[in-house]
């Protein structure tokens, strides 16, 4: 009986945001986004909703269209159909730079670290758009530059410190470990000053304990920073335990929304995973 | 004493090749392709140069800023009409459009200014420093030359690796999909690559034009494809390299051309090129890409 009314939410619903955000507006919208490429809708009608400070988890089998969806929002693909509000912004015409400033980053599927530059020159480049001064002053060494890059220096060390990276600030990007790489990408989306980060399979190749320290790590993000995370993750232990929204793609529609309860017994989500039953 | 003399001729020479060759290093570090327009910026800088300092008189110093800002903007040009549109195009038709750039502006120079070589007047007094009873004489040009190029390259560093938008620069060149994504507004950091490089590219094209005072509109090519080859010589993409490499191609020149034929001395150079690509395919400080498998 109770599986039958949770099954399938149509419409943003204001169901998936949390209680104590539901006085503001969520910080993303998704109205029937859609984008065909090569001729498939790879995603379609896609309707999804982000609270303020939610963490929401998208997932569904191989292909489903998940890391597209990601693409759309970061606009790598411009839709096709349909609307994004970030922050109850349309997001419309902007391109991948402009939606950055608005309040978007993410992590990638596959590490796209600057691999050649130290660890906090990947920080501090994420910070860009923070910083204002000049190439005369760079050159010379003026006082703003000084002064803004020892500020993007501290809070570029302030930002490893949540990671315990502080002391690998001067190696090599592409020298660290694998898992070091990946929180690595969590921190240089974070120098951008995010209000919603993206996380596409954060956990990939890592083994259970790396899992449940970046699971820490993602909650102590969430605590300190307030913000709305949306993770692509295959782990489901991970999905099921930190996040409080779950949206299930297949085919590039969505199946199933609801709390992780719900989708753990929602019977089109199994059947997408695991099969029909004969 | 004549050999230290050479030296440091060969120094001077290959100083202005490495001031040449940063323009390339780096636009192919960013933007990852080959400009070979760069050289013909060179003469249009040092074109621009010769009239204000000629024609109308006005002080070196004046000239030189000015072709530097004139080869900056036709940078930013060249690069808006004619290179972003192919930002997505292969990278062969990126390289035949830069070689057709390199002919639009050879041609239009010899349309405005004709192929009558042109004296082009130093930008600083003619004269020499003297030392040893005058066994060792090294001209001011060539002082200038050899601080300027130390200047530029200190400069050029700190910017890139110490500042925002040289940090933005090196995002760029490794990952420019990320980048966006951080935030960091390729396009422009292309342009800026391209204003450096063109700005340099004039100042290369004053000081060549000092050392060696024929002005023709094809005056920037073989420099600049000299300039390239140092850069292929140190590692292309590296700043280090190509200064590595242009001295080192500077000086084998000089030598080339004092101790064996002066009509010889690019087939050594270029031969030197072959033997070291041979060793070292990456060049001297050039680093090997490793795929993962």
């Amino acid at each position: 009986m109770k599986r039958n009314k949770t099954k399938l939410v149509p419409v943003p619903s204001k169901a998936m945001i949390p209680d104590r955000d539901v006085a503001r507006a969520p910080v993303l919208e998704c109205i029937n986004l859609g984008i065909t490429l090569g001729g498939i809708k790879a995603v379609e009608d896609f309707n999804f909703t982000v609270g303020r400070t939610e963490i929401a988890g998208l997932i569904g089998p191989n292909g489903a269209g998940k890391t597209t969806v990601f693409n759309l929002l970061t606009k790598v693909y411009q839709p096709t159909t349909g609307t994004v509000l970030l922050n109850g912004q349309d997001t419309h015409g902007m391109n991948t730079v402009q939606v950055n400033k608005a309040g978007i980053a993410r992590t990638f599927q596959n590490i796209r670290l600057f691999k050649n530059l130290s660890v906090i020159d990947n920080v501090k480049a994420a910070m860009n758009n923070e910083m204002k001064y000049n190439m005369l002053s760079a050159i010379l060494r003026l006082r703003d530059y000084r002064r803004e890059e020892l500020a993007a220096h501290h809070r570029a060390l302030k930002l490893l410190s949540i990671f315990d990276m502080q002391d690998m600030a001067d190696l090599r990007a592409g020298s660290l470990p694998y898992g070091a790489q990946r929180r690595l990408e969590i921190v240089r989306a974070l120098a951008t000053n995010p209000s919603l980060l993206l996380l596409d399979e954060p956990a990939a190749g890592m083994n259970p304990s790396e899992t449940a320290e970046l699971m820490d790590s993602i909650i102590k993000v969430h605590e300190m920073f307030q913000i709305a995370i949306v993770l692509i993750e295959h782990d489901m232990s991970l999905v099921m335990n930190i996040c409080e929204g779950i949206c299930v793609l297949n085919f590039g529609h969505i199946i199933a929304k609801g709390t992780p309860e719900d989708i753990q017994s929602n019977p089109a989500v199994i059947e997408a995973y695991l099969g029909r039953k004969k | 004493m004549t050999f230290l003399n050479f030296f440091i001729n060969g120094i001077s020479l290959g100083s202005i090749y490495a001031i040449i060759a940063l323009g390339y290093t780096m636009v192919y570090g960013i933007a990852k392709m080959l400009n070979f327009a760069h050289g013909d910026v060179i003469m249009i800088g040092a074109y621009v140069c010769f009239y204000a300092i000629s024609r109308y008189k006005l002080p070196a110093f004046v000239g030189v800023i000015g072709a530097v800002l004139i080869c900056t903007i036709l940078g930013i040009i060249v690069e808006r009409l004619a290179y972003k549109p192919l930002r997505q195009a292969p990278s062969l038709a990126v390289l035949i459009t830069a070689i057709g750039v390199s002919y639009l502006l050879q041609n239009s120079a010899l349309l405005m200014w004709s192929s009558n070589p042109k004296f082009f007047k130093p930008i600083i007094a003619r004269g020499a420093f003297k030392f040893f009873d005058g066994q060792l004489s090294i001209s001011h040009i060539t002082i200038l030359t050899i601080a300027t190029c130390v200047l530029i390259m200190i400069a050029l560093s700190v910017f890139i690796n110490r500042s925002r938008l040289g940090k933005a620069m090196r995002a760029c060149s490794e990952d420019k999909g990320a980048a966006q994504l951080m935030g960091i507004n390729v396009n422009a950091t292309i342009s800026l690559t391209f204003a450096i490089g063109s700005g340099l590219a004039a100042i290369a094209g004053a000081l060549l034009c000092s050392a060696y005072p024929t002005l023709t509109p094809t005056t920037g090519s073989l420099p600049g494809i000299k300039a390239f080859t140092a850069a292929v010589f140190g590692g292309i993409g590296s700043i280090p390299g190509a200064f590595l490499g242009c001295l080192m191609l500077g000086v084998i020149e000089i030598f080339a051309k004092s101790y064996i034929s002066s009509q010889l001395s690019d087939a050594v150079v270029f031969a030197v090129l072959i033997i070291v690509l041979l060793v070292k395919p990456a060049g001297l400080l050039g680093r090997m890409t490793q795929e993962k498998v």
